[in-house]
């Protein structure tokens, strides 16, 4: 009889969907946000499938997450201030908080032992123990925060929608050290760290333009550009606000949506001039580069959202329109470029384009699928 | 604020009559279009709550002047060009009677 409790232990230890040899591994696997039912679609990039459902998260319109350094845990931020950690290896939620009525988005901390979350209501920025998510920190803001981005050596920063103020908290320490960076404008909606954390960018919507914070300056001061795009015409209604997150680096250049246009800005980085602009099928809503490449791919707003367009960042001519299916909500690359996975909210699908050919080579059934997070973020700044 | 009502009266029609297929595609705007800001259960976002506790002091009628004309220097932008008065009164109507999800 000794032995019948091992095996149980062993079985419960087994995971039922690891390989013959009892081990998964989990950099090829990713989440899809299934955002009205509140669940998580976990899939294998490699066999283009659905491994797993995992339910029980709350509101997830606007949900966003990241991963911890070793790539077995998801945090996951839904829009009803919920936090939760999801363990990719049991498929189960491990912890959860409902830390605020409302919330937009987090960060995890680049040792990952920290993970923040941008409140809505109460405005604010909290941050937790990523192991416990035990409560580490709480700063208010006078408003609804936006934009939060980590930062090399433990820390992030933040701006605020209401005021228009920037901040960077460094939590490296026993106690936060909170500096206001300086005023990005007229509501920032949101807002991107560059890869090499050299500068975060802050997007306006309460007036045109873009501000820029040097984050490798001891003291930055805010730098504005784009500031005149489109003024010779009519602003056209903004149905879905542009995503900063993944906002294309290609080139030398910026590329960016333009606010109430059906264009996107082409920005030189080291002149903050802009080079080009090109006509789209819409509202740019993501902007996103394929890795790797020339291409930056980009889909819009309701109601022209399902289409999505190639644009080469030399030429800055669209190269290629591509209709993966209604209502196209995000786009996640595989790492090294080769595919592109395209979310469709209202096929219930997710698509999988192969970006040389730019052919569709598979499509995986989902529940109005939102946002698409490979495992491969976790090594990634600012995502 | 009574010229407001009296002229949102006189522009808009005073019950909204939808097919029943545009109804089920209205209803399917709200949770999702209007959702990205207001929230999937609307309890609020970048937008404002709109609950019909949120609403329960809200004229249908002015309801649907915002969501046809949107509101001048917020996030709020015009759905004129996407829907009809019709339609953007039954929102109304909807917003202020149905539970939320």
């Amino acid at each position: 009889m000794r032995i019948a409790p091992l095996f149980a232990l062993a079985l419960f230890a087994t995971p039922l969907w690891a390989g013959a040899d009892g081990l998964t591994a989990t950099g090829d696997l990713g989440l899809v946000v299934e955002r009205a039912t509140g669940s998580l679609l976990l899939i294998d990039r490699s066999d283009h499938a659905a491994v797993a459902r995992i339910e029980g998260l709350g509101d997830l319109s606007h949900a966003s997450l990241t991963y911890s350094p070793d790539e077995r845990f998801a945090y996951v931020f839904g829009r009803d201030g919920g936090l939760t950690k999801v363990d990719l290896l049991t498929r189960t939620i491990v912890a959860r908080t409902v830390q605020a009525g409302n919330s937009i988005g987090g960060a995890i901390s680049d040792d990952g032992k920290l993970v923040a979350v941008s409140n809505y209501e109460p405005g604010g920025v909290k941050v937790f123990d990523a192991e416990t998510l035990a409560l580490v920190a709480d700063i208010p803001a006078e408003g609804k925060t936006i934009g939060l981005v980590d930062v090399p050596g433990r820390r992030f920063a933040w701006t605020v929608w209401d005021s228009g103020d920037a901040f960077l908290g460094d939590f490296s320490g026993t106690e936060p050290q909170i500096v206001t960076l300086g005023n990005a404008g007229k509501n920032p909606f949101d807002a991107v760290l560059t890869d090499d954390a050299h500068t975060y960018l802050i997007g306006l919507f309460g007036e045109k333009g873009v501000t820029a914070f040097d984050l490798w300056d001891e003291s930055p001061a805010p730098e504005k550009f784009l500031t005149d795009y489109g003024k010779t015409g009519e602003d056209m209604p903004v149905y879905k606000m542009p995503h900063l997150q993944g906002w294309a680096f290609t080139e030398g250049q910026y590329a960016l949506p333009a606010v109430g246009r059906h264009e996107l800005l082409w920005v030189d980085r080291a002149s903050q001039k802009t080079v080009a602009t090109t006509a789209m099928h819409g509202q740019p809503v993501f902007v996103i580069a394929q890795p790797a490449s020339p291409f930056v791919w980009v889909n819009f707003a309701t109601p022209l959202n399902d289409v999505v367009q190639v644009v080469d960042s030399r030429s800055h001519e669209v190269v290629a329109t591509l209709t993966p299916g209604k209502a196209v909500l995000h786009m996640e690359f595989a790492p090294r470029g080769a595919e592109v996975w395209i979310s469709s909210r209202d096929d219930n699908k997710i698509l999988i384009y192969d970006t040389r050919t730019r052919e569709k080579i598979g499509e995986i059934a989902a529940q109005a699928p939102s946002g698409i997070f490979f495992t491969a973020r976790a090594h990634r700044t600012g995502l | 604020m009574r010229s407001l009502a009296a002229f949102v009266l006189a522009a808009l029609p005073a019950a909204a009559e939808v097919p029943p297929d545009r109804a089920v595609e209205l209803e399917h705007i709200v949770t999702q279009d209007c959702g990205s800001c207001h929230g999937l259960t609307r309890a609020g976002g970048l937008g404002s709550p709109l609950t019909p506790a949120a609403l329960v002091h809200a004229d249908a009628a002015g309801l649907a002047l915002i969501i046809l004309d949107g509101i001048p220097g917020t996030a709020m932008p015009p759905w004129r060009p996407l829907i009809t008065e019709d339609e953007a009164l039954w929102i109304a109507d909807y917003l202020k009677k149905d539970p939320t999800p």
